[in-house]
């Protein structure tokens, strides 16, 4: 309950005592850089391999004769849409974004290097943490589409190439009973992991004292309670927006 | 002028600072002192509101810094300038990008001014070729300098510096100190270093205040400290054979 206070407490702190617009501009522009554009490749390959799975083992699985096999890439659709791409992403997002910004604070505190902008009389919390719970904010969604699209398109080139499903069943399947709102569901998702991930893993770091072991901790503590936070939230909204 | 009144501090039941008194002086290199645990740093983030006394108050001329609110704060802490102990320079920003980051964030200079005050400040620690040098790739007396510059760039009122000469050889040592020294007396500011190293104490020591067990066991300047009748400063002022050997010439 104490962590959570402090957490809280933390939260507060990045909108009060705020420099100027500009100086939190290009701090906005490096940390999309550094959280969005730097996770491209690991998005990429995870969800282009988890769509090829998922077709694979969708088509293992569904064995009927009475069942279509359009309804494999309907499948691959929806669960990528709903699961696969906003959450599995968000746990990948955790390990690599995560740990990153525990790491970097963890470092900078250990090294006074933000107890020098507290007696420069910069809020550190908001100077630090805000541009990149921002920038996450702003980047996942983005990496959840790209996500989501390279998915759906490594399945069909799984099912083509293996011959598991025609390409002209697999554009039918994932256009068959097409639910708009589950891309919005998606992407709502999307916003709240990525400021729990940011947010949560900036608190960790922020707060590390100690030395290069204490720093470990907390990049680890940081992805650990992230992944525990996802999970939770992915309940809590399919409950509130689906159940 | 800074003035501190009973100042406390505990970390748990670990009673660091046990009321401690004093003033720093205007235009002076005011010195804490003391062996190692006695809360001499602990002392200075509280003066400079890193960490909260549980009891005392810290006055920057006349300005209640302990208990203001966070407007006073920020305009107390924009006239501060500060050298940590591990120089603490931003690893990802060049020597220039490091002295410059005050001047970006708090101040509305163009960037010819800036760029201006950057060079002066780099070229009065002698760093003048340094600038484009990332914080890795400079040895530690000139990562102090940095330091230094970026403390200086904003003109601040008042210089703290946490043990400026640790890890550092006893010439680059002075330099430092001498270096300190030369800025508080060109500036007229109130400038604070903690430090256990002798050598700094004899060399820039305007006003001493040795620390002993969270308590102020004696306040002085570099001349008096050698005649003092207190046990435990003697025992710290004389440890090393070098200061024994001038206190037998005495």
């Amino acid at each position: 309950m104490r962590s959570l206070g402090k957490y809280i407490i933390f939260l507060g702190n990045l909108v009060v005592r705020r420099e100027s617009f500009s100086t939190y501009l290009s701090l906005f522009f490096d940390e999309c850089i550094k959280i969005g554009y730097n996770s491209i490749f690991i998005v990429t390959i995870v969800s282009s391999f988890m769509g090829a799975v998922t077709t694979i083992q969708t088509a293992y699985n569904l064995v009927s004769p009475l069942i279509p096999n359009y309804v494999i890439s309907l499948v691959v659709r929806d669960m990528t849409v709903l699961e696969l791409a906003p959450t599995i992403i968000a746990i990948v997002f955790a390990g690599k974004v995560g740990s990153n910004i525990a790491g970097e604070l963890g470092t900078m505190r250990i090294t006074e290097q933000i107890d020098a902008l507290e007696v420069m009389g910069i809020n550190a919390n908001s100077y630090l943490v805000l541009p990149k719970v921002l920038a996450s904010m702003v980047t996942y969604p983005m990496l959840v589409v790209l996500a989501g699209f390279l998915s759906i398109y490594g399945g069909y080139l799984t099912s083509v190439l293996t011959g598991v499903v025609t390409g002209t069943e697999y554009v039918y399947g994932i256009r068959f009973e097409f639910i708009p709102f589950n891309v919005t569901f998606a992407l709502i998702k999307a916003f709240v992991f990525a400021f729990l991930v940011a947010s949560i893993s900036a608190f960790k770091g922020f707060y590390t004292s100690g030395g290069a072991l204490e720093v470990g901790k907390s990049s680890t503590s940081a992805v650990t309670t992230s992944c525990i936070a996802i999970l939770c939230a992915d309940y809590a909204l399919a409950k509130l927006l689906l159940g | 002028m800074i003035e501190i009144t009973n100042i406390q501090k505990s970390f748990g039941d670990k009673e660091v600072l046990k009321g401690i008194d004093g003033q720093f002086y205007k235009g002076q290199a005011n010195l804490i002192i003391g062996s190692s645990g006695t809360g001499k740093s602990v002392l200075l983030k509280n003066i400079v509101g890193l960490i909260k006394p549980n009891e005392g108050e810290v006055l920057y001329d006349g300005r209640n810094f302990t208990h203001g609110d966070n407007n006073l704060k920020t305009e107390v802490r924009r006239e501060m300038g500060m050298l940590f102990q591990g120089s603490a320079l931003f690893d990802s920003m060049t020597v220039q990008q490091n002295v410059m980051f005050p001047l970006n964030v708090l101040t509305k200079m163009s960037v010819e001014e800036k760029s201006e005050r950057v060079n002066f400040c780099l070229q009065r620690v002698g760093l003048e070729n340094a600038h484009k040098k990332m914080p890795s790739e400079i040895s530690g007396g000139m990562k102090k300098r940095v330091g230094i510059a970026r403390a200086i760039v904003n003109n601040p009122n008042y210089l703290f510096c946490d043990e400026p000469n640790s890890g550092l050889d006893p010439q680059t040592s002075i330099t430092i100190d001498n270096l300190i020294k030369e800025i508080t007396d060109e500036y007229e500011i109130t400038t604070v270093v903690v430090t256990h190293d002798m050598n700094s104490v004899m060399e820039i020591g305007d006003h001493i205040m040795f620390l002993y067990k969270g308590h102020k066991l004696w306040e002085g300047d570099n001349e008096s400290i050698l005649h003092a009748d207190v046990e435990e400063l003697n025992n710290f002022v004389f440890a090393n054979k070098m200061m024994r050997r001038i206190k037998s010439n005495m």
